[in-house]
This record gives structure tokens, sequence and C-alpha cells, in this order.
């Protein structure tokens, strides 16, 4: 594929490895945690890992859409579904998340749910002028980059003057996730965060730009490489943050420059705005209660919000005790530490959220690493 | 007396342009007896089915082992570039039959039709079955309709049920994989999936990728004319090639390593799983077939393959060995390793 083989040549690759392995210092270990699931993605399909020195490690972090999703939240859009007779639209990785009572929406609609994968919001709304018999509500999950095409798909919903179209929104914020794994109660009581750098989000910065990550570089010393979802971005980024280790440096570069500039999309910037303001605290699955994390629909918006249409009320339910996802999403823990992996918890049957989805830590171990458990533990 | 005389056996013919599908054709009477003729028989026709009774009455066959297979075919959309549930239903079974090394030799198709279904469709598709069944020298010899109504089906569904002869010590399983072995493919993967996928969601490719369902016993029968240890044949429909291997290593109680740049992909099937975030190795194929045979066999069977017009892309793309633990692994074209798992259901697509 033109523009993509590019990123993902094995020769270039082998050099950038070269030159990773002439650069790390040997007489210390680096941590770094990709915050994205498309990076974690990209690690496990092209076998990243493999490539790099054995005192280079990489950390998979909280910054998967469905993992992060409180159990709460896909039980309120299976409720929609099944109670309130709902159209219900989202993304398909959404549709395997497990919920209360061993139901998940996939569960959900094999008991009769009208629920429905999209590839788009802009299919949710259509699907809403299809259907004018029925409410039709689209469970808006995701980071900064899903945020815009939602606000989108409410503006248009409201220039048609629908009054079947709501949004379920649970859309969150990435700067305070990666504060949260930095300094929480949490990182006291499992130890301290063994962190050196970040790989800085590469779809959602091209909405937020790499401004809003200087403020944290600089305030926790920790260095921000923005990267690619491509495996060469994301090589010549562990190279650039063992470099900024190296050097003692603690600064936001960017690597993912053919999309991402310092100010991000003000155009999608400023339709978030208008559509949506910030949540006082919300519950991320993994992390707990965040302050100022996520976002919900503005109140002149208020007719297309499924959180106030349908009154719905939100009911926190906890993972499994044993569950280490917290101290795993913070990079304190690894998943084979956890003595639910592989177990009880596995693809098919997730306890906790890193299970969840197949860019998840422990599913990403799980499904791409586990030969390395076995054949001597190699990864560590 | 004047005026024209009713004539006693007159019945009007089944409208094949504007006409649909009623619970009458499947009621038993007269209209279903006409449907059966006018449809099924007149496209189908040959000596067995043309015996009208209630089962095929079939000669014996020598000395061989019988196999028998079966394939339910539910499809949206019913007609997708490079065929239909018609030749897929008839493909599918017969492949089936291929695959445990016999010679396929008949079919029973079953239909559900769902009322309102256009009769100019189902012409199409019995169409379609009739021009599959006989480019392939294998006839359907008895069948069945029902009709449910309307919201009850999806068009049509289709079952074929197809039985074939095995030449004595040539039956092929699952089982016999060994450490050792070389994994062969015999074309582009994730052509049928990604056909149907990509028809689904209206993306409209400059090229369009068209589904590779295909009749392989006449391929089998050029790979087995090779003198090939062949060990195991399988052909990788749902679940695509990763689904199918990982069946094989756990019958066959090995281990596999696949070489992702050896596994042939075309590049518009590539462009769409990548667009639509699938991956092609768990995409269908419908006319293509993987073969583990003999190490110091490959080539020869490589060779075999390529000089038929269906194994024309085949490729050496892997090895089988020794594991406990019955991984399918791949060394990755950017040079790392990764496990080839199992899906956990249907392959859903990622958000970001």
């Amino acid at each position: 594929m033109k523009y993509i083989d590019e990123f993902r040549d094995g020769t270039v690759a082998r050099g950038i490895a070269g030159a990773i392995a002439g650069e790390a210092r040997t007489d210390r270990r680096y941590h770094f945690m990709e915050f994205c699931g498309g990076h974690t993605h990209a690690i496990s399909r092209y076998g990243i890992s493999d490539l790099l020195p054995s005192n280079v490690q990489m950390i998979h972090g909280p910054g998967c859409p469905v993992c992060v999703l409180p159990i709460g939240r896909v039980d309120q859009a299976i409720g929609l579904a099944l109670e309130q007779g709902v159209m219900l639209c989202t993304y398909g990785d959404c549709l395997r998340v497990p919920a209360s009572a061993g139901l998940s929406l996939l569960k959900a609609k094999a008991r009769g749910g009208d629920i429905r994968m999209v590839y788009s919001s802009a299919d949710a709304v259509a699907l809403a002028q299809r259907h004018p018999d029925k409410q039709v509500v689209f469970f808006a999950i995701g980071f900064e980059t899903t945020t815009p095409p939602t606000a989108v798909a409410i503006k248009q919903a409201a220039a048609l003057g629908l009054t079947n179209f709501s949004v379920l929104c649970c859309h969150v914020l990435t700067p305070p996730a990666i504060v949260s794994i930095l300094e929480s109660p949490e990182v006291r009581r499992w130890g301290s965060v063994q962190i050196d750098g970040f790989i800085g989000p590469a779809h959602v910065s091209t909405i937020i730009g790499s401004r809003p990550y200087e403020c944290f570089a600089e305030e926790y010393r920790k260095p921000v490489v923005i990267a690619g979802f491509e495996p060469l971005d994301v090589m010549q980024a562990v190279r650039m943050l063992i470099r900024q280790v190296n050097d003692g440096r603690a600064e936001v570069e960017n690597e993912f420059t053919r999309a991402v500039d310092r100010n991000g999309n003000l155009k999608a910037q400023q339709l978030v705005a208008e559509v949506f303001e910030m949540r006082e605290h919300f519950e991320w699955r993994g992390l707990g209660v965040l302050p100022h994390s996520a976002l919900r629909i503005r109140s002149q918006f208020a007719e297309f919000d499924a959180e106030a249409r349908f009154a719905l009320t939100y009911q926190a339910v906890p993972d499994h005790r044993a569950c280490l996802c917290g101290a795993i999403l913070r990079g304190v823990k690894r998943p084979p530490d956890c003595s639910l992996f592989g177990t009880v918890c596995t693809p098919e049957n997730a306890m906790g959220s890193c299970m969840v989805s197949s860019e998840g830590a422990c599913a990403a171990h799980y499904a791409y690493g586990r030969y390395k458990d076995i054949n001597g533990g190699e990864s560590r | 007396m004047s005026g024209a005389k009713a004539r006693s056996s007159y019945v009007r013919p089944l409208d094949l342009k504007q006409g649909r599908v009623e619970m009458a054709h499947g009621a038993g009477g007269r209209a279903m007896a006409q449907l059966i003729e006018e449809l099924f028989a007149r496209y189908l026709g040959n000596e067995y089915l043309a015996q009208g009774d209630d089962g095929a009455l079939l000669p014996a066959i020598g000395s061989g082992q019988l196999v028998m297979a079966t394939d339910c075919h539910v499809v949206s959309p019913l007609f997708f570039p490079g065929g239909d549930i018609g030749c897929l239903s008839v493909h599918g079974t017969i492949n089936d039959v291929a695959m445990m090394g016999a010679q396929p030799l008949w079919l029973a198709a079953g239909f559900i039709l769902e009322e309102g279904l256009l009769l100019a469709d189902l012409a199409r598709i019995v169409q379609s079955m009739a021009a599959a069944s006989t480019a392939a020298g294998v006839p359907i010899v008895t069948g069945d309709t029902k009709v449910v109504e309307r919201g009850k089906g999806d068009g049509v569904f289709i079952t074929t049920t197809g039985v074939g002869v095995v030449a004595p010590g040539m039956a092929l399983s699952g089982n016999q994989a060994r450490a050792g072995d070389a994994i062969l493919v015999s074309g582009t993967l994730g052509d049928h999936g990604m056909a149907i996928m990509a028809e689904r969601e209206s993306l409209g490719f400059n090229a369009p990728i068209v589904s590779d369902t295909a009749a392989l016993h006449g391929l089998i029968a050029a790979m087995r004319a090779s003198g090939a240890e062949i060990h195991v044949l399988r052909d990788p429909t749902r679940g695509g090639l990763a689904a199918t291997l990982n069946e094989i290593a756990r019958q066959s109680k090995v281990g596999m390593m696949l070489h992702e740049k050896a596994l042939p992909i075309r590049p518009a099937v590539n462009a769409a799983c990548e667009f639509l975030g699938l991956d092609p190795l768990y995409v269908a194929n419908e006319g293509k077939l993987l073969a583990i045979c003999a190490a110091g066999d490959a080539d020869r069977l490589l060779a075999a393959m390529r000089a038929h017009p269906l194994g024309s892309a085949a490729a050496i793309v892997g090895t089988v060995h020794d594991d406990d633990h019955h991984f399918v692994q791949m060394t990755t074209s950017f040079g790392g390793k990764r496990i080839v798992d199992w899906l956990g259901g249907e392959q859903l697509p990622r958000i970001c």
C-alpha cells in the first residue's frame, strides 16, 4: 500500500534497531509507556519488542477506549436497548465488552436488543433518519479522536430537527489519564512508577496538538515523544526517548510531524467546545474516578443527551477483587503478575479492563506475547 | 357453444420477472410442484433428479470409502462481486468433500426461501448453482424447499450435502501434520470475505475486490498427481487462515511458524482490511486451500499447484514444528515474532 508500506519496512526497522542498541546504555534499564492502544496494537502485531534490546521495556498504557469504559456505562447502554427498546448504535469493538449479569452488548443483541455496529457517528444519524419510529441512541466512546465526529453528529441531528436521536456520551480525555498514572494513591500503594518516558498518542494528538503534554513533561520530568501508529514510528519514538533520557532532557518531541503540530486541529477543538463541557468526575475502568477527565453534552444540546432523555442514573460496578488492572494500567505490575491472568481471565471471559479489547495490556500479552513467558520470559 | 375452451391442464407459468416467493410455494400443492418443475428441475435437471421421488437412487460405488459433508450457506448480500449464494453453496460442499481426499460425486440441496423473495433472484441463484455444478461435474441429485414468512429468513438459505468416494489409503485428516512439514496456500488470502465486506459497507473501490469462490477438487487432483506426500488439506473459510491453522495445530498436536512476507495477499484486500481495521489472516476464503506436506516434497507440490489455474499464486508460507502449546506463530515482515491466535468470536473492527 502506497504511503503505508514505507512505514512498515523491515530493512529500515533493522537499521533503527541497530541504532537503538547502540544508543541505549547497557548500565541501566529503560521503561517507556505507550499510552495508546493503537501503539500497543502495532507493537504486538509487528513484534516490535523482539527488535528492542532486553533492557528497553514497553509498558502498555490505558489508552484503549473500550478498556477504560466502566461496566456501569455499558450497563446503561444495555438497559437502553433491552428495557427502553431503543436502537443502540456503537463502534465494533465496544460490542464484546463484558458488563453486569454476564451480559455484553453482543449478548444483549441475542436477547432481542436492537444493537447495531456502525463505522461512524454519521451512520447512527442516518439510521435515525431511516427509522423515524424508533429512538436511536449512539453510544459514544473514545478519546479526543472520536469526540469531534460525535459533535458533528449532534449538530447534524439538530440541523435536521431529528427528535429520535440522542447520544450516550462517554468521551474521555487523555491528559488527565496520564496525570493520574503519575500521581495517584495506588501508585504509592503499589510502589513508584517505573516509567522513564511516554510515547504520546498519534490520532488524539492530531486533534489536541502537542501543546497539552508540555505542562506534565515539565512538571513530572517525563519525556514525551508523539508518534504515529505505524511500527517504524514506534521504533523511531523509542530511539528519541532513549536520547532524551540519556541527555537528561524531559521535553515534548514530535515524531509524527506528518500529521501533528503544536496547536492541533483548531476547528475540531472549537466544535467539541461548542457541544461538550467538562464533567466534574468520571469513572474509568481500572483507574477509578478521575476528576475533570471526561465530557458531557452541553445543556443547549440537552435534547440529544440520552442521559437526560431517558433519565439515566449511574451505578458503579467494581471489578473482581483480585484484578490487578489498576496497577497494570499504571505500569506498576505486568499482566503475568496477576493471579487471574490466563486462568479465569482470558479474552473469551474477560474479568478486568485490560483483557477486554485486543489493545488492552493483558489481552495483547495473552494474544501475542505469552509464548515469551513460556520460552523463558525473554520479554522482560 | 362458442368461446375459448378451458384447457384443463393449463397452469399459468411462473412470472420470473415480477413474481415473488409466496407461502403457497412451500405448501406442498400445485404451486410448489410448479416451482420445482419450472425452476429447480428446469435448470438443475439430471437423470437422478428426473426420477422425481423423495430421494435419489444412486449407483453403487466400487471399493472406496464414502465421504459425506454438509454445509449451510447464509450470506448477505446474496449477490456479490465474483459470485452469489448459489455457486457458493455448490463450491463450499464440493470443497469440504474434496479436502477429505475424496472425489465428489453428488450433491443434495435444501432451500429455505423467505416469502417475498423475487423469483427473478431465485432463478438467478438456481442458474448459478446449475452452472457451478455442471462445471464441477457434480450433479445435484435431490433437494427440498421450504418457505418461511417474510421477516423470518434472509431471502434464501441454502444447505448442500455432498457425497464423495475416496480411494483406499488416500483419506486425509487434520491430525496428520508432522514436525518439519511445509505449509502451502493455493493463492491470495481474504478475497471472499473482503468482497462481501466491501459490498456491505458500499466501499466502492476503483477495482472491486472479487470473491474467489471456486470448486477445488480439480486442483487437488493435480496436486495428488504430482506424487507429493500430502498430509493435510483444508479450505480456510470462516475465520480465515488463522482459524484453520489453529484447528490443525490442535488436531495434530504441533506448533506452526508462518512467514508474513511469504503470505500472498492482494494489495486491494490489504488496503480494505487496513481501512476497516481488520486482519486478512482472519478473513474468509471460498476458493483457496492450504496443504501441509512432507518438507522434501514442498517444491514439487508448489510446482503442481502453480501449474493449475486455481493455484497460480500458490506459495510456501510456513513450517510445522513440535510445540506442546500448539501455538501458531508468525515472523513478521517487520522482523519480529507474534502469535496468530484463535479469534474470540467474530472479528470486529478497531475504533482508533
